[in-house]
């Protein structure tokens, strides 16, 4: 048994009544120790907080379109100037404060996405696992049609069907992650059920629902809140992609896929246009990733039995 | 001791289908084969055999986890199979189970309390101050400190993990406990803490043990009654003085003859073979007799016919040749 990172922390025993470390301080204390995964997680509250405080940060409205500055270059270039820390784009709207809103859209996109098919997953992933049979079958065989079909080709098709548009385009994006987390469910699920808390738990007269939700699904967790961050990252990636194919968020919304999609003509010309909406979406799924990785460090039960 | 038993198993047999599929013969494996045995209040029944022999498939019978394929299985006299669903609900709280595994048995990511009160939440209107009143009580019983119920399982050792799946099992206060190896997994001396702790609760709480292990040295500290099983079936069933003075059967023989004595004074009854081969598979089991592959007092009767439990003095042994006087 690998406990002995625990045992380490430990609390003497015949110390009269010491609250053992919270679950919350054992698991920082753990997540500390991958440099990455802290950087990636301060990374993330910065963006969380100027998303939060965009407002007061963003130096211009993302929308507005000055007509003497078309296509200004970033402040370190000749003819840029501090009015435009990084330039402006074809119409004159300021780079800088359009990716300071955009971020807003990306986590927001992120976040949603990743809700929408945890719930669904979760859900379905619970029943087919505890009802076993045709349920699980037919569940199962209809995720594996969808784990068949390119992400982003699935995305189009239910964009196609639905509409373009930035709700539609979530919705999609959370239809190409349900068979993942429908199957992590469901095999955590069979790997759980075989335990003997779970029959204690039904000698003691525990319901569907309270075996579900209580005494199952928490031992669940780990492999989900991993996949689910490392989802969020390729959700924005998605969102981005759907947005560069006119599909996902409609301008002048600016989002960050958009952004690229507007100024795909100016690559050449106008460098900036193309690489700062490029790179903020690079860092953000860069500092998610890592932070994912340290989730699975301290979580998956496979390198540490809690 | 009362007058109804807690329990009362009839012929119970529980079989189940195993391979089929697109190719195999479909098969039947019969994991118990006709069990039969009362068990008083107070009392303790032991259930001993090898692995493989039906023992925790018995366990899960009576603790209403599987339904049995047939036989009758009354628990405080109410028939469980025809019994209706607020009945059910009664009787599920008087049979409670302790497993082997200390480790698989706590829920990892609840305290020691909630998986403690968890019993009562659902069965009991309590309110959380009374649950949290029981929980400390049923901690100080079973020996350990109720300011450790804030902890999670696996901050504590073994010996004390099983303690607290004893104290789980007996919140709801049932009037059986079945016990699937509860110290199999322990180290020898808390063992023995906890087998005397299993000892003193018995005494306080007139509770009945269903005693499922393998290991004869335990259960013959703790059984007042032993059946031994065999493929399924059991092969011989009395008082544990009798049984341990002068074996019937000869797998039982075997089985004693193979548990190591501590005593040197003590000289075994000798001439007795060891158990030679492996146990035949309960999907494939030999005609007649099981055991006869095995055993040394085999003749043409136990290849052909299949003995039936036979009574003898306080005991029952399923066995021609002791029925016919041939096992001197």
């Amino acid at each position: 048994m690998a406990r002995a990172p625990e045992t380490l922390d430990r609390p003497a025993e015949d110390a009269l009544g010491p609250e053992p470390p919270g679950p919350f301080r054992e698991f920082w204390h753990d997540y500390r120790q991958n440099r990455g995964a802290v950087a990636g997680l301060v990374f993330l509250l910065l963006l969380v907080a100027v998303a939060l405080l965009a407002d007061l940060v963003a130096p211009h409205a993302p929308d507005v379109q000055y007509r003497d500055a078309f296509l200004t270059p970033p402040v370190w270039q000749e003819g840029g100037s501090w009015r435009f820390p990084l330039g402006t784009d074809a119409t004159g709207r300021d780079i800088l404060s359009r990716i300071i809103f955009g971020s807003r859209y990306s986590l927001s996109i992120g976040f949603l996405v990743i809700v929408l098919s945890l719930l669904g997953g979760i859900t379905i992933g619970l029943f087919a696992g505890f009802f076993r049979g045709w349920i699980d079958t037919l569940v199962m065989r209809l995720m594996d049609v969808l784990i068949a079909i390119p992400g982003l080709l699935l995305a189009l098709v239910v964009v196609a069907i639905m509409g373009p548009g930035l709700f539609n385009a979530m919705f999609a994006i959370a239809i190409v992650y349900l068979p993942h987390f429908v199957r992590l469910t469901r095999a955590a699920t069979l790997a759980e059920l075989s335990r003997d808390y779970v029959t204690g738990s039904r000698v003691a007269g525990a319901g569907l629902a309270r075996l579900m939700f209580v005494t199952v699904l928490p031992n669940c967790m780990p492999p989900l809140i991993v996949q689910a961050t490392l989802s969020f990252s390729t959700a924005v990636l998605d969102m981005a992609a759907l947005g560069f194919l006119g599909m996902g968020a409609q301008p002048p919304t600016p989002e960050w896929g958009t952004m690229l999609a507007d100024a795909r003509e100016f690559i050449l010309r106008a460098w900036w246009v193309v690489t700062f909406p490029g790179m903020a979406i690079l860092f953000t799924v860069l500092a998610i990733n890592l932070v994912g990785d340290g989730l699975r460090d301290v979580l998956d039960p496979k390198l540490k039995r809690s | 001791m009362t007058a109804v038993p807690v329990v009362e198993a009839r012929d119970l047999r529980r079989h189940y289908p195993v391979g089929g599929g697109a190719f195999g013969r479909r098969r039947i494996l019969k994991a118990v084969d006709g069990a039969s045995f009362t068990l008083d209040a107070g009392r303790t029944l032991a259930v001993v055999g090898e692995s493989g022999c039906g023992k925790s498939t018995l366990a899960r019978m009576v603790t209403m986890i599987e339904p049995p394929t047939s036989g009758e299985l009354v628990i405080d006299g109410t028939p469980v199979a025809t019994a209706d669903r607020e009945a059910r609900r009664r009787l599920r709280r008087s049979v409670q189970i302790v497993f082997q595994d200390p480790y698989g048995s706590l829920n990892p990511r609840q305290k020691i309390e909630t998986i403690l009160a968890e019993p009562l939440l659902i069965n009991t209107a309590m309110t959380a101050a009374e649950r949290r009143e029981a929980v400390a009580a049923m901690m100080r019983r079973v020996g350990l400190r109720p300011e450790l119920a804030r902890r999670y399982p696996h901050m504590f050792s073994g010996g004390q993990r099983q303690r607290i799946a004893v104290a789980r099992a007996l919140m709801l206060e049932p009037r059986l406990v079945v016990l699937d190896e509860p110290v199999s997994a322990l180290d020898l001396s808390i063992q023995a803490q906890v087998l005397n702790l299993l000892e003193d609760l018995q005494t306080e709480l007139g509770l009945a043990y269903l005693f499922i292990s393998h290991d004869l040295s335990v259960v013959r500290y703790i059984a007042d009654e032993i059946m031994v099983m065999y493929l399924g079936r059991p092969v011989e069933q009395g008082p544990r003085e009798a049984l341990f003075a002068e074996p019937l059967h000869p797998y039982t023989r075997a089985l004693l003859a193979a548990t190591p004595v501590a005593d040197p004074r003590r000289r075994r009854r000798g001439g007795r073979a060891e158990l030679r081969g492996e146990t035949p598979s309960p999907i494939d089991p030999p005609a007649g007799c099981a055991f006869h592959p095995r055993c040394p007092l085999a003749d043409a009767r136990c290849r052909r016919e299949r003995p039936h439990p036979l009574p003898r003095g306080e005991r029952r042994v399923a066995c021609h040749a002791v029925e016919e006087g041939r096992s001197r």
